[in-house]
């Protein structure tokens, strides 16, 4: 069986915004999306012991490689980076496309994602790319198993829990409540250096420059403020009344 | 009146030496072993590539890994701390001259200095003393400096092994066989949590101890191999807060006096810097010595009362701060360096040992000089193919054949002199350096800073309230500096719990991370000390009065980007 | 602008997140709706009284299951068919996975987590708190269709007053993978009330609440308003409640619409982990906590003497 997991490669620490590029201050130090981690934490539970290969996949800036390397620690067997400036401010459209372009390259049982990125908050990314490969897709995965060509998914609901099964080849978006990740060994560590880790351009992908970054994006970002405020924020003392002011508050808002 | 070392902490060095417990082909092995990606140890690391490029026939009996350097760390950098004014002599002679100093990532050289005696309301200029005079050095973020030496070592060959502390010192039959590295994944009991992962014996031809102020296996291997120099080591503490600023501050600046006390009694030693980090960017910190007496004394809160201050004030107008962080300086200066830095199988380099120069502010250049001579020495043992016990103590030769042993020993008394008082030590100071150490004044005693018999004022009530603007708060300064430690760890403090109610509280000010807080009170007197260990930055400040710092699960602890 | 909104249903009622969108939308100009699965044809009068004036259904048994794929196939056909240049989303499990998958159908631009929505000079611009609330940003779209999702509750589904829709049966080819996945049991909620992560309202307990026991002041208000239990960090570390009810930087980020903060000083550490909550209730002795600077209702007092009233007032009113 062969696994591919989508990782990305996050800023640390509290983010900025750049404000003449309006993008998000990738200059920095990054780490490996943490949310990220339960994927390729998961892609390693089902490897097991067996001959199963896990890759990890990316788009990002070359220092992109040190999350990639994280994960081959972890037991990933093989690393695959899409970088290339024409890449940098994609959206999701163009972001999919490029994944999409990546993974096609592969013949993969299984694709899996994490909950979300923590650097645009967005939960969404698997459901674009399981379109462009055609496939079916399973999110919020809390529970999973692999059994004689399909998946098998317990996943949570506004209103319960819901078991799924799909058949291979799919894509399964992982929750965070699904496992923890485990820590990498020292030996782990030492021998991610080893592990295949390949650098593909647009061109090595097969992409025109054109669909991807700014100019392959079908959103855009306009301008950036401060927040509203807070609405009127009330502070009072208790005077022996407080409970009442609190429901009195609370139903003028609708919340009770 | 107590003293905070009548309550030792429970804490043996014995219970960190250890012979392997891996099977032999569970073992790690490397070549030379480094622990610390400080200064001192990518110095060493860095030198050791360069060698062993020159040497093929050595680099090959390295086997895979020649040189492997341990961060207990996120990266490189992240629990890097300092002004800082640096000395490039020790760079320039570790690049070869290869590089050149504007390839660094500096803020570039010192543009002019002033030296302010301030009051609480005014700042009296006072000419640079010589041993303040920064001419011809440069201001770095030792944080980037690191970073950026991280990234020399490893394109010379060398693997940095970030998020691993290094436990306990393996030794056998006497000689130091490499590190066992910490678990990772217990519990607040010391259970293991569902993704456990125990440490691994790391073994090496040779081990290089550079890790830093209160370095957890360089006191251990100094007490194991009674290396203990004649003096005492003390430590100073140092807070500091980096800020972007409207206006570009044009020169180093200094200060002495307020918000510190005269007075003998309180034996308050210590100043500030302000160093400007290029055009839009300012550190400032206060730097204190740990042999201070009041109970109430917090460094964290004098830093924020010297913000306060109107010249100071007008630096930071305007500005909003990006990162703080704490560490401490050993000052014990000549007389308290081990009387050998090397033992078998060890080499022990930088501010573990108390390489520092107090009255020049400066300890960089030592620890990355040193560092360099240790890939020497190590280099030269495994060339000839040697390791005996008497291999590594060219290393000790060369160090006092370098730079570090003759500036060490000019100022050798200088910071025991200011115990005496603000004004009468300075006056000592001074003609101790104008005579470059010829006035010899005997040795001072050097008590430990636990020692200190303490005392209880109302200090505490006016330091400032924290404004969020330009003063801040412990635990929001503890976000500053980055630290996400995990919660649900064992604890890496080693204390005593049940103490009288001054030492308890000489902890709770001390502690600029807010680890310590005075709880509930016994009949008998004592009060219990309650801690919240995830917010320790690991300053050290805690073994030197009184307590002990034991290093956390890898990767804990602040993640300093520009400190 | 002609607009299409995705409107979800469950047990029989349009949901409140998806209407709300619907009547925001009906605001900026005429506005169509598409509704799925079994029973949709009966909710399209509902969808005309919030301001839809055509319904397109799809009862098909592909759509019998809660599942997004099959979805995109429907809407990609309504968009065709209606000629709509924006499709909106209120955000769920399900919206969230349909957008995403058509905007890749259809490679059209979808911008997430809106807040709000304006037409500025002709041109549509989203508007998306980013960074924990603490930016703004305007977004917009390079082409049509334009595909937006709303963070949950982001409007009032409050009825337009509009009349009976025009109704269109829709019923799309499927793509082969669209109907793979199989929807194979079903379990209603637990009894034990929500997690924290997905918990509409949570009372946390700090410090303030001065012992572990007291705990149970927020365990009773919790249950009366229908939420979950949280906790601070200093208190997790003291032993007074577990680590999987720990909210803040090193614990759980959460943001419900409504957070009451018990004996909480408000350190920055909690504070990341529950900003972008909806509304902030804060209750505690100390009036320079700085909770106060960020709640929305501050109230100085002893939860001790509060809570309990406010938990059966509460009580009564909900029972009523």
């Amino acid at each position: 069986m062969r696994i591919a997991v989508c990782v990305k490669h996050v800023p640390e620490g509290h983010g900025h915004i750049d404000p003449t590029s309006k993008r998000l201050d990738r200059s920095g130090e990054g780490a490996l999306n943490h949310f990220d981690a339960n994927a390729v934490e998961e892609a390693l539970r089902l490897k097991g012991d067996s001959d199963t290969e896990v890759v990890v996949v990316s788009l990002g800036p070359q220092k992109a490689l040190d999350s990639l390397r994280k994960a081959l620690a972890m037991g990933a067997d093989r690393a695959v980076l899409v970088s290339d400036d024409a890449a940098a401010g994609s959206d999701l459209v163009a972001t999919s496309r490029l994944l999409a372009a990546a993974l096609e390259k592969e013949s993969l049982d299984l694709v899996l994602f994490g909950q979300q990125a923590s650097d645009a908050d967005g939960a969404v990314l698997w459901a674009a790319v399981a379109e462009r490969l055609a496939r079916p897709v399973v999110s919020q995965a809390m529970e999973l198993a692999v059994d004689d060509g399909s998946v098998r998914v317990k996943r949570q609901t506004e209103f319960g829990y819901d078991t799924l099964e799909a058949p291979l080849p799919a894509v399964v978006a992982v929750s965070d409540a699904i496992n923890e990740p485990r820590y990498p060994s020292l030996k782990g560590i030492m021998g991610a250096k080893k592990k295949p880790q390949d650098v593909l351009s647009l061109a090595e992908l097969g992409v025109d420059a054109g669909e991807a970054g700014e100019a392959g994006s079908r959103t855009t970002v306009l301008a950036l403020g401060d927040p509203p405020a807070r609405g009127d924020a009330r502070k009072i003392e208790d005077d022996g009344n407080a409970a009442q002011a609190i429901v009195d508050f609370l139903a003028e808002k609708r919340l009770v | 009146m107590s003293r905070a070392s009548n309550f030792p902490p429970p804490f043996s060095a014995r219970d960190y030496v250890a012979e392997p417990t891996d099977p032999a082909d569970e073992r790690i092995e490397v070549g030379v072993l480094i622990v610390g990606a400080g200064p001192a140890g990518l110095a060493c690391a860095i030198r050791l590539g360069q060698l062993l490029e020159e040497s093929p026939e050595t680099a090959e009996k390295l086997g895979d890994v020649p040189v492997a350097v341990l961060e207990k760390g996120k990266q490189p950098g992240s629990h890097l701390l300092s002004g800082a004014v640096v000395n490039p002599r020790a760079l320039q002679r570790l690049f070869r001259n290869r590089v050149r100093m504007d390839e660094l990532p500096s803020y570039g050289q010192v543009p002019g200095e002033s030296v302010y005696v301030l009051t609480r309301r005014a700042a009296l200029p006072i000419p640079p003393p010589p041993p303040m005079q920064n001419h011809g050095n440069w201001i770095f973020s030792l944080s980037q400096l690191g970073r950026f030496l991280g990234e020399q070592a490893e394109a010379g060959g060398a693997m940095i092994l970030p998020e691993t502390s290094a436990e306990q010192l393996l030794v056998s039959h006497g000689r130091v066989l490499g590190v066992r590295t910490g678990d990772k994944g217990r519990n607040r009991e010391g259970g293991e949590l569902g993704n456990f992962e125990p440490g691994s014996d790391l073994v090496a031809k040779v081990t290089v101890l550079a890790e830093g102020t209160q370095g957890h296996l360089t006191g251990v291997a100094l007490d194991r191999f009674d290396l203990r120099g004649s003096d005492p080591q003390v430590w100073e503490l140092a807070v500091k807060e980096v800020w972007k600023v409207a206006k570009p501050l044009d020169r180093v600046i200094h200060t002495m006096g307020w918000p510190l006390r005269t007075g003998k009694k309180f034996r308050e030693f210590g100043g500030s810097f302000i160093y400007p980090m290029g055009d839009d960017m300012v550190t400032i910190g206060l730097v204190v010595g740990l042999d201070y007496r009041d109970a109430s004394l917090s460094v964290h809160d004098l830093l924020q009362e010297l913000k306060t201050h109107p010249k100071i004030k007008k630096i930071l107008a305007g500005g909003e701060r990006v990162e703080w962080g704490a560490k401490t300086i050993p000052s014990g200066g000549f007389h308290a360096l081990p009387q050998r830095l090397h033992a078998p199988g060890l080499l022990l380099c930088g501010d573990g040992v108390g390489m520092v120069n107090v009255p020049r502010l400066k300890g960089i250049h030592y620890a990355i000089e040193s560092g360099r001579l240790a890939a020497e020495a190590a280099f030269r043992a495994l060339q000839r193919g040697e390791t005996p016990s008497s291999a590594l103590s060219s290393y000790d030769d060369a160090v006092r054949d370098s730079f570090i042993w003759s500036d060490l020993h000019e100022v050798r008394n200088m910071r025991q002199v200011f115990g005496r008082g603000f004004f009468v030590g300075g006056a000592l100071a001074s003609a101790m350096t104008i005579s470059k150490g010829r006035v010899e004044l005997g040795k001072m005693p050097a008590e430990p800073d636990a020692d200190q018999p303490l005392l209880v004022t109302d200090r505490d009530k006016s330091y400032p309230a924290p404004d969020g603007k330009l003063t801040f708060d412990k635990l929001s300064s503890v976000f500053a500096s980055g630290n996400k430690t995990r919660d649900d760890q064992p604890n890496h403090i080693r204390i005593e719990r049940r103490v009288p109610l001054e030492v308890a509280q000489l902890w709770a000010h001390m502690c600029p991370a807010q680890v310590y807080e005075v709880g509930q009170a016994d009949d008998d007197g004592t009060v219990l000390v309650e801690l919240a260990p995830s917010n320790c930055v690991q300053c050290g400040a805690i073994t030197a009065k009184g307590g002990r710092l034991t290093p956390p699960e890898g990767g804990s602890g602040p993640e300093y980007s520009v400190s | 602008m002609a607009t299409l909104v995705f409107l979800e249903h469950h047990a029989g009622e349009l949901q409140k997140g998806s209407l709300g969108v619907l009547a925001k939308a009906a605001t900026l100009g005429d506005v169509s709706a598409v509704v799925t699965g079994e029973g949709a044809r009966a909710l399209a009068a509902e969808a005309g009284r919030f301001g839809a004036t055509k319904v397109w259904v799809c009862e098909d048994a592909e759509v019998a299951q809660p599942l997004p794929q099959p979805r995109i196939d429907v809407l990609a056909q309504v968009v065709a068919d209606g000629g709509y240049d924006t499709v909106l989303f209120a955000n769920s499990v399900l919206a969230a996975d349909v957008a995403a998958g058509l905007a890749a159908r259809l490679d059209a631009g979808l911008n997430w987590d809106l807040a709000d929505l304006e037409i500025r000079d002709g041109e549509v611009i989203g508007k998306r708190p980013a960074l924990q609330d603490s930016v703004y940003a305007d977004v917009g779209w390079t082409s049509t269709p334009r595909l937006a999702l709303f963070r949950a509750g982001s409007f009032d589904a409050t009825p337009a007053g509009g009349g009976e829709p025009e109704v269109v049966d829709v019923s799309p080819t499927y793509a082969p993978h669209s109907t793979a996945v199989k929807l194979v049991a079903q379990d209603a909620e637990e009894s034990s009330g929500p997690s924290i992560e997905d918990a509409d309202v949570i009372v946390a307990g700090g410090r303030g609440l001065g012992a572990p026991d007291n705990f149970t002041l927020a365990e009773e208000l919790a249950k009366a308003l229908g939420g979950a239990v949280g906790a601070t960090r200093a208190v997790v570390d003291a032993g007074w409640y577990p680590y999987s009810a720990q909210i803040g930087q090193t614990g759980k980020t959460v943001s419900p619409k409504l957070y009451v903060a018990l004996g909480i000083s408000g350190a920055i550490q909690h504070k990341v982990g529950m900003q972008s909550s909806g509304t902030i209730v804060a209750i505690n002795k100390d009036a320079n906590a700085p909770i106060f600077d960020f709640s929305d209702l501050g109230v100085v007092g002893d939860v001790h003497a509060i809570v309990p009233k406010l938990t059966e007032l509460i009580r009564q009113r909900r029972g009523s």
